[in-house]
Parts: C-alpha cells; structure tokens; sequence
C-alpha cells in the first residue's frame, strides 16, 4: 500500500526525464515541430487556407500562371488556383496514406516478428522466408502491378504498399524478439508457467516498443514519399483532389517558366517526409535504439 | 571449398526466393477479379473471338497447369505474349530493361564513389563539422522524392546553366546501336566510338544523379557507423600503440571491415532504388523498364506489367546474391559461418 505513491513519483520523474532528454535534442524537437505544424494544418485547412474554393475543379483564367505574391504565397496553376491551398490541402491525403498504410503494417509486422522470434522451428522458417520472397518485390512495382490489374486509384495503391510494407516491420522485431527470447526474465516467465499470449505481449513486446516508434516515425515519412512518387505516376488519387504528387506532375509540364507549379508542392513533400525523419532519428537517439534504420 | 559451400547454399536459397516470387505474381495475375482477356480485346470482339485467344494463351486450362506452363516459360525466359501487340514480351522488355540497368549501375557506382568516403570523412572527424556536414546531406537526400530531386537538377542543369542534355539517351541525331551489351556506354567503348560514348555518359549524368542521391545518404551514414564501430575494436588501438601510420589503419584495417553494413544495407536498398528509378525514367525521358510499364498499365496488358514486376524481382535477387558473394569475399567470417 505505501509503495504506491513512490512509484508514481518515480513514474512522473521517468516520463520528466524523458522530456527533458527529448527537448534537450534539437533534431526530435524541430521534427516533432514540423510533424505538428503540418498535421495542424491538414486537419484545420479548410479554416486557416486563404482560397478554400480552390480545392475542387475551379477555374479563374485571369489568375493563371501568377508567381508567388502576398495573394498567392506559392504563386497559382494553370487554371488559376491557389497553390498554397491546395498544398494544404494536399497534405491531408499524404498523412492518410501513411496512417493508413502503417495502421495495417505495423500491427501485422510486428505480430509475426514476434511469433517468428519467439516461437523459432517452422514458424519462424515459414513467416521470415515469405517475408524474404515479399522483399524481393519493390512496392513501387507492385502498386505498377495492382493498378493494371485492378484500376489506378488511391484504394489500390494503399493496397498495394499495404501488402508488402510490414516486412521491414517483421524483419525488426524479429531480430530483436531474438535478443530478448534468450534472457532470464523471459526464462522466469516461462518457469512460472506464464501463458504464451502473456509472454509473447506482455513480456516480449513492450520491449519493442520504443524500436517499433522509431521506425514508424521513419516510415512516415517513406510512406509518404512513395506515396507521392505513385500519384507523380497518375496512380493516385485522381485530379481534382489535391495531392502533392499530382501537382508536381502536372507543374512540370509548365517547366521552366513557372517554376513554382511543381517546385512548390515538390518542397511541401520534402518537409514532411524531412520532420517525420528528424523527429525519427531524434527519438532513436533518445532510446537508443541503434537496430532500427 | 567452404566458400563454394557457401555459394551452392546461397544460390539455393535465391531459387527458393525465386519460385515464391513466381508464384506470388502468377496469384496476383490470374487470381485477381476481371477478365484479362475480355480487358485486352476490348468490349466489341465476340465471344469466340475472346475464346479463341484465350485458347492461344492457355488461359483455359486449370489454374495449377497454367502455373506450371508460366514457370516452364519463365526458365526459358518466356514471359507470354503482349496481350496487346501479341509480341513476346521478353523482346520488349530485353530492350527496355538494358536502359534501366545502365541507368541502375551508374547510379550504384556514384553513390558509393560518394558515399563511402563522406562516410569515412565523418568518422575519422566524428561530432566536429564534416560530421554534421554529412548528417545533413544524409538526412536531406533521403527525405527528397527522386521525382522532386530529377526536376531541379533538370531546371538547374538543363534550362538554367545549360549545360547538360535533360532528356533520352542521346541526342536525337545520333544513331548508335548497342548491339553488344545494350549499354550505350559500353558498347560505344567496345566499338570504338569515342564520340557516342561522351554523349551516352552526358545523357547519363542526370538520371544517374537524381537516383543515386538517397542510396549515396545511406551508405554515407551506414559507412560512417560501422567506421566508428570498427575503431573502437582491440586491433585497432593495438595498430595505433604500435605506431602504425594512421592513412594505413584507417584505410587498410578499418574500411575493409566497415564495407560489409554498406553492402549488405545497399543490396536491401535495391528495392527502393528499382521504385525510384520508375519514377527518375519518367522525368528524364530515359527509355527504360519505366516507360514501357506505366505505358502497358495504361492499356491494361496484363503479361507486360508481369513481366516487368517478374524482372525487377529477379533483378533484385540476382543482385542480394552478387552482394552476398561479395561480402563473403570481404569478410570471411561470413564464409564459414554461412548466413549472416
């Protein structure tokens, strides 16, 4: 009963501990910055963009081609929209795919690493040899492969990425499920007679933890440039919605002249994918984590 | 003799890798809903027209036997018909796929020409500037789309400072056929054409540039942790006590053992690389694998796009094995105890 109170002072000085460590460590704290910045403003575009009207199919000719001004912050398209707006706009569907992409790859990846570690034999040849076949196969072609089967839209290439995503994910927690499955305390729960499930998600994945965070924190940021990189190719989202990868694509086609059509959204794309990294490596520092890349 | 071992059981596992792809592919292309060959003939051919082609492909038989026939063809390099040309899609993509694999080893030679010695830089001056110097560039270059990097190189070479060609392979005046290895470079070389191969190397320049990029980042980074990893190893501080010349410890005792995380992190890396060289192609207007599959997607030819997914991952394959042997050739440890 006494003990209670000094646990949760320790508890608070631990969670305090780590606050001070992360705030002292400007790569995590200018991330998390950028992170926060552009999700705010994804979820808040329709009330703090400047032209929301020029998110659909609008059409303003006597605005055509502007470069950037006081008006128009990153200058407008070829059929006179605000690109700043649509960039905004544009980062919705971005953090969407990468919270729908690593809202399936994560939780798989991570249960079959921890089955594949812990339970070795034929689990463990099966799971990490499909996993070593799924590698073999880079997402971006395998969206290519989805879209000609299927139709090129978002769903499909979300599919697609979804599908071959989790190895990485497999692939780590199954090293490190190795590395904790041969300590005492895993020994300790087995000899008093622990269930399998307590074992595996009580004992073993807490401490992935801190591996799985940074590596989501990573992958974000990947998500979203391969994510980008299929809508440049016409197999994302379908126009008018905004989308970053689209725009670049179809401001390139107005190369040099108006430069900021696809050099804008282009940069916009760059400082997502750049917070999600820094706020990444700023927390493997903090964990110290070194496995995870 | 441990190393020939070494190489049977490697190259046993890339078969096995192999035959999961296979079939994984044939699952995604038959297995999928929707009529390819309806798709392909289009809404007026009738329907003994559609069966009579589906007869031509053996897409009649039961499913275990058109895999067997798909994989009896995939030895034998057949990869079916063009659903569209009716052409063997083998001859289509031989061409294309020479392009792409130009383009692919230039990229692996810049980003390691590059990347090794940023990363050797970084931690012989651990925490002082040229390390904060290649954190930047690392974390940049991996944060940038290769389609966003291929357009300002593009800008900045092409339309700004003139000084570099921004699309295809070589100028359009020029006629050369590499008919030796399908690269233009080296078959200009092996040809004696000096002039083509200036040219082919200039066409080259960018889109190898704009690829190389996040691969050049990681390899730096990866470099220079195994660099300060390895330095902090017994016989490394027993070279220095004995006064060998630093030049010497870093690049003879230290780098060869740093080089196996760079390898073995590249060859996993090669399949973001192929992904981004889709994109890089596009841009830059290379006669690639890229075109040709987005171009066939576009027009629903199911064997094509096979075809091209079923080449990027023997590709990929065939590259991890390359690496694997080279590894095993840096480090012996990796020989006798097999896999790593």
């Amino acid at each position: 009963m006494s003990d209670a109170p000094v646990i949760e002072v320790e508890r608070l000085s631990n969670a305090y501990q780590n606050w001070y460590r992360f705030s002292r460590n400007p790569t995590a704290v200018i991330g998390a910055a950028i992170v926060i910045i552009c999700v705010l403003a994804a979820i808040l575009a329709p009330w703090i963009t400047p032209h929301p009207e020029h998110v659909g199919a609008a059409v303003n000719f006597r605005t055509r081609h502007l470069p950037p001004s006081g008006d128009y912050w990153f200058g407008t398209d070829n059929v006179g929209r605000d690109i700043f707006t649509r960039v905004i706009f544009g980062m919705r569907i971005s953090l969407l795919l990468a919270l729908v992409v690593l809202g399936t790859a994560v939780p798989m990846g991570t249960i079959l690493g921890i089955l594949a570690g812990y339970f070795g034999g034929w689990v463990e040849v099966l799971i990490m040899r499909v996993t070593d076949i799924a590698l073999a196969i880079p997402p971006l072609v395998m969206a290519l492969a989805v879209a000609a089967v299927l139709s090129p839209n978002l769903v499909n290439s979300l599919l697609a990425i979804s599908a071959l995503w989790w190895t990485w994910h497999t692939r780590l927690i199954y090293s490190i499920t190795k590395q904790i499955r041969a300590q005492e305390f895993i020994e300790a729960a087995e000899t008093l007679g622990a269930s399998k499930f307590h074992i595996l998600f009580r004992e073993i994945l807490p401490n992935c933890v801190s591996a799985i965070a940074v590596k989501t924190s990573l992958d974000c940021g990947f998500v979203i440039l391969v994510g980008a990189s299929l809508s440049f190719l016409g197999l994302g989202i379908q126009p008018p919605t905004p989308d970053l990868g689209t725009m670049v694509a179809q401001g390139a086609a107005f190369l040099p002249d108006y430069w900021w059509e696809s050099v804008l959204p282009g940069s916009a794309i760059l400082f997502v994918a750049l917070g999600f990294n820094l706020l990444g490596d700023g927390l493997r520092d903090l964990f110290d984590v070194q496995e995870v890349r | 003799m441990e190393f020939l071992l070494f190489l049977v059981r490697r190259a046993l596992w890339s078969l096995l890798v192999l035959f999961g792809l296979s079939v994984v592919i044939f699952t995604i292309a038959r297995g999928m809903p929707g009529d390819p060959v309806r798709l392909a003939l289009g809404p007026r051919a009738s329907n003994e027209q559609v069966e009579q082609f589906r007869q031509t492909l053996g897409f009649d038989k039961p499913l275990i036997q058109q895999y067997g026939i798909y994989v009896s063809g995939l030895v034998g390099g057949d990869l079916g018909l063009s659903l569209l040309t009716k052409r063997p899609v083998s001859n289509d993509i031989r061409e294309t796929f020479a392009a792409t694999f130009e383009l692919v080893l230039a990229t692996i030679t810049i980003a390691f020409l590059f990347g090794v010695p940023l990363g050797v830089a970084a931690a012989r001056w651990k925490d002082k500037w040229p390390d904060n110097l290649v954190r930047l560039i690392a974390i940049l270059s991996a944060v940038t789309p290769s389609f966003f990097l291929a357009l300002v190189l593009q800008i900045l070479a092409g339309y700004v400072l003139h000084i570099l060609p921004t699309t295809g392979r070589l100028p359009p005046g020029m006629t050369f056929s590499a008919d030796i290895t399908g690269l233009v470079t080296l078959d200009s070389l092996l040809h004696g054409r000096l002039d083509v191969f200036g040219e082919g190397l200039r066409y080259l320049l960018l889109p190898s540039l704009a690829l190389s990029a996040a691969t050049m980042g990681q390899i730096a980074r990866i470099t220079r942790s195994s660099m300060i990893d390895v330095s902090s190893q017994d016989y490394i501080e027993a070279s220095r006590a004995f006064g060998i010349p630093e030049r010497v410890r870093v690049f003879k005792y230290m780098l060869r053992p740093s080089f196996v995380p760079p390898l073995t992190i590249s060859g996993l890396e090669f399949a973001s690389l192929i992904g981004n060289a889709f994109v890089v192609e596009l841009v830059f207007a290379w006669p690639g694998m890229a075109a040709y599959g987005v171009r066939t997607i576009m027009q629903k030819d199911l064997n094509a796009v096979m075809g091209v997914v079923i080449v990027s991952g023997v590709f990929f394959v065939i590259v991890n094995f390359v690496i694997d042997v080279l590894v095993g050739i840096v480090d012996p440890r990796i020989r006798i105890r097999g896999r790593r």
